[in-house]
């Protein structure tokens, strides 16, 4: 049994109940306590000027075990989202085998529940071996414990799939997420089509590519009643669909990425977005490390999904935390694998927008909590709240502390962040998982 | 040397050594005509009986074409062994690249065995300044990469343009095709925007880069425009460029057929008769004949496609030149 915990004088927010106040709060017994109860012996943590929340929940995660430990292992990824805030992570079905029976599901909840430093949830297959061709056992695997259906890494193969998916998944009431990307159009392109593929003479992603399968996604949610979360939505297109979507009352719910809603297109001529418009591309373009599916996009995309954010038609945050070893990025562009590895800098990255005004933190903490139990579900609801008796997942955040991002300490095993030597302003200083210290990082207080 | 307050202002190329050649964007006029009259001096070698002179004895230069190419290795190679650099060729077959070994491993160890100058052609877009960037006492040549840039062929077109028509500045030079998949025609629009011509891309709409062909080109030198309909755009030119097309592309979706290719963008003696009288007629080679341009203008008295193979082995001397021996005057 774990400890008493006393977290005194901290800015307290808690999405579900709405309110924001400072205040002390209790974790005793694994749950959220009364702080008056506080035995004389509990361990006392000093909140001035600190943020107490409920700790993040990331949809979307690739934690590549089983298959590819080389890049991540569920033990490093889940000690990486410790150290971004979260609590809970949602793993990706891409893994070798895929998630698409429920011996894997056992599996990853095993290795979870032995080697995790927080919670781990999985999305199933939409298709066997994620080939696009058969249904997975969906019920099965929803008896197994999964949250939702994807074929991440890739879109759900045709309309016709994504059809069926949505009716079945509709039954179990589970989510279909989708990696829309209509491969007629383009394939695995990790750069936006626009003026630096241009300039780089690199083949492009364009908006159109995602926005197509989006358009689909969402007329098969109207006719079928299901539920469509389109993964990290990334075109201002796109939220325009969303945005019409919600109006009309269709079950569609949205994600997005901090990178998406932090960096852009420029991010791949490699100068970490300060670009002359006719300066020559210099030795440190055709940066792979910001080389993503979907692509950093346009500034007025980006300016989009800012917006969208505010404004709810995008209900989270996640991640789609993409580890990759040195090797596989320290490559010519065409050749490096897509993805960005995002845990360990996720909050640094968001509190960006919180001080440049375009988002408050409240709302920023919402999305990345609330936000992601109302595309799960609302019997996540608990792990959204501050409120006694609930589950103690925590996480405590000093919003004003810079600090220089080193890629070589992150405890993820992917090393693969254009962000590496930038200072960010935003720190988690501690991320409390079931009652225990997930993360420490008051230098000591687990001492 | 001048005295007083009224000093010349250094070019970057006197300025520090140049030591990597990968694209076209960084150089400005001044040293775009460094090289191209170093290159003027290297073309007396090349007319000499005996064609040697000893200025990179001892400097060890390797050629990795990752791809299919003739004249561009060759040219690299004669220029390479005239200047007396050893120089040793590599290809993709036949080397620890089929074995599976990356590219920067591969580079790394032919780092350590002491090459002084990797000449690097690869498919993939940015290779040369992967290599660059990853090697730190090595210099890079792009040979080409990709559908991003080939600096050396657009300096060999500009020595051949300067070499007949004098100052470019103001000039009108058309390229024609393929420009979205054409690392030639990207190289061209900056050397020429440097030197101050006018740039008139024409071609199928699916073979230009969108931001381009939208009007979105403000990330493009000012001087560059698109004019698809070719008769307009060969108006009063200069010089006609033309691009090779891959025929695979009409499979691909990019072009309706060859023929539709040919009866709208293919350099005719009537298309020709609209540009200015003499006007010089290129192609990077190799040329399809009777498809981007007639065969009677591609052996025409316009045309220049063997003057610009004699000037791609002189602008590879004046780099070799100046990447491995300095920056200083040519002593041949």
């Amino acid at each position: 049994m774990s400890e008493a915990l006393l977290i005194k004088g901290a800015r307290l927010i808690d999405p579900v109940a709405g309110t924001d106040t400072i205040d002390d709060l209790l974790v005793m017994d694994g749950k959220i306590a009364n702080p008056s109860e506080a035995p004389s012996d509990a361990r006392v943590v000093d909140g001035t000027g600190l943020v107490l929340a409920p700790g993040f929940i990331d949809l979307h995660t690739h934690l590549r075990e089983p298959g590819q430990e080389d890049k991540e292992s569920i033990k490093s990824g889940t000690a990486a989202g410790a150290r971004g805030g979260f609590t809970t992570l949602c793993c990706m079905p891409n893994t070798e085998p895929a998630i698409d029976n429920s011996t894997v599901v056992d599996f990853i909840k095993q290795q979870a529940s032995e080697a995790g430093a927080i919670r781990v949830l999985a999305f199933g297959a939409v298709s066997r071996g994620r080939l696009g061709k058969e249904l997975t056992d969906m019920e099965e695997l929803a008896r197994a414990g999964v949250v939702g259906f994807t074929d991440d890494g890739a879109p759900v193969a045709t309309g016709h799939l994504m059809q069926s998916a949505l009716l079945y998944a509709s039954q179990l009431g589970l989510p279909v997420m989708d990696h829309c990307e209509d491969y007629s159009i383009v394939k695995g392109l990790g750069i936006n089509e626009g003026w630096v593929s241009s300039r780089l003479g690199l083949a492009g992603y364009p908006s159109a590519a995602e926005e197509s399968i989006v358009a689909r996604d969402i007329a098969l949610s109207d006719l079928t009643g299901g539920h469509f979360h389109v993964a990290h939505l990334s075109t201002a297109g796109s939220t325009d669909m969303v945005r019409q979507a919600k109006a009309k009352g269709l079950r569609v719910t949205a994600e997005v990425t901090p990178h998406h809603l932090t960096l852009s297109e420029e991010w791949v001529l490699g100068t970490h977005g300060h670009v002359e418009t006719d300066a020559a591309v210099t030795l440190v373009a055709y940066e792979t490390r910001a080389k993503v599916s979907p692509p950093l996009r346009s500034l007025g995309d980006q300016a989009a999904l800012i917006e969208a954010l505010r404004d709810g038609t995008i209900d989270a945050i996640a991640t789609d935390h993409a580890p990759h070893t040195y090797g596989d990025k320290a490559t010519p562009f065409d050749e490096a694998p897509n993805g960005i590895s995002v845990l360990d800098t996720a909050f640094g990255m968001l509190m960006g927008l919180v001080h440049a005004g375009e988002i408050d933190l409240p709302t920023l903490v919402h999305r990345l909590t609330a936000g992601p139990v109302s595309v799960l579900g609302q019997r996540f609801a608990e792990l959204a709240t501050l409120a006694e008796g609930t589950p103690a997942d925590l996480v405590l955040l000093a919003p004003e502390e810079e600090w220089q991002v080193d890629a070589s300490t992150f405890a993820s095993k992917g090393q693969n962040t254009p962000l590496d030597g930038d200072t960010l302003r935003g720190r988690v200083k501690l991320t409390i998982a079931g009652g225990d210290i997930a993360y420490d990082g008051l230098n000591g207080l687990s001492g | 040397m001048t005295t007083g307050t009224a000093t010349p202002v250094a070019t970057k190329a006197a300025a520090a050594p140049r030591r990597h050649v990968l694209d076209l964007d960084d150089f400005d006029k001044a040293e775009i005509e460094s090289v191209l009259n170093s290159a003027n001096a290297m073309r007396e070698v090349l007319g000499r009986d005996i064609k040697k002179v000893p200025a990179l004895r001892g400097k060890v230069v390797l050629t990795v074409f990752l791809e299919a190419s003739t004249r561009t290795r060759v040219s690299f190679e004669q220029a390479g062994k005239i200047l007396s650099a050893d120089v040793i060729n590599i290809s993709g077959s036949g080397t620890s690249a089929e074995k599976g070994e990356s590219l920067l491993n591969t580079a790394l160890t032919l780092q350590a065995m002491h090459a002084d100058l990797i000449i690097i052609r690869s498919p993939q877009s940015g290779a040369p300044y992967f290599l660059a960037r990853n090697l730190d006492s090595v210099s890079v040549i792009n040979a080409g990469d990709g559908t991003h840039a080939h600096p050396t062929q657009a300096l060999l077109d500009l020595m051949t343009m300067r070499r007949h028509i004098g100052d470019l500045a103001g000039a009108k030079v058309v390229i024609i095709g393929d420009v979205l998949h054409s690392r030639v025609a990207r190289s061209n629009i900056y050397g020429l925007a440097a030197v101050g011509a006018d740039v008139v891309l024409s071609g199928p709409p699916t073979m230009m880069p969108l931001e381009m062909l939208r009007g979105r080109s403000e990330h493009f030198p000012v001087s560059v425009t698109v004019q698809p309909d070719l008769d307009k755009a060969i108006e009063d030119a200069d010089v006609v460029m033309a691009l090779r097309i891959q025929k695979e592309r009409a499979a691909g979706g990019l072009l309706p057929s060859m023929r539709e290719y040919t009866r709208r963008w293919q350099i005719t003696e009537a298309r020709l008769a609209r540009a200015k009288p003499g006007a010089l007629v290129m192609h990077p080679g190799p040329m399809n004949e009777g498809i981007e341009i007639s065969s009677s203008i591609a052996h025409g008295p316009g045309a220049q496609i063997e003057e610009q193979v004699t000037n791609g082995v002189a602008i590879r001397m004046a780099l070799l030149y100046q990447t491995l021996a300095g920056a200083g005057g040519v002593e041949l």
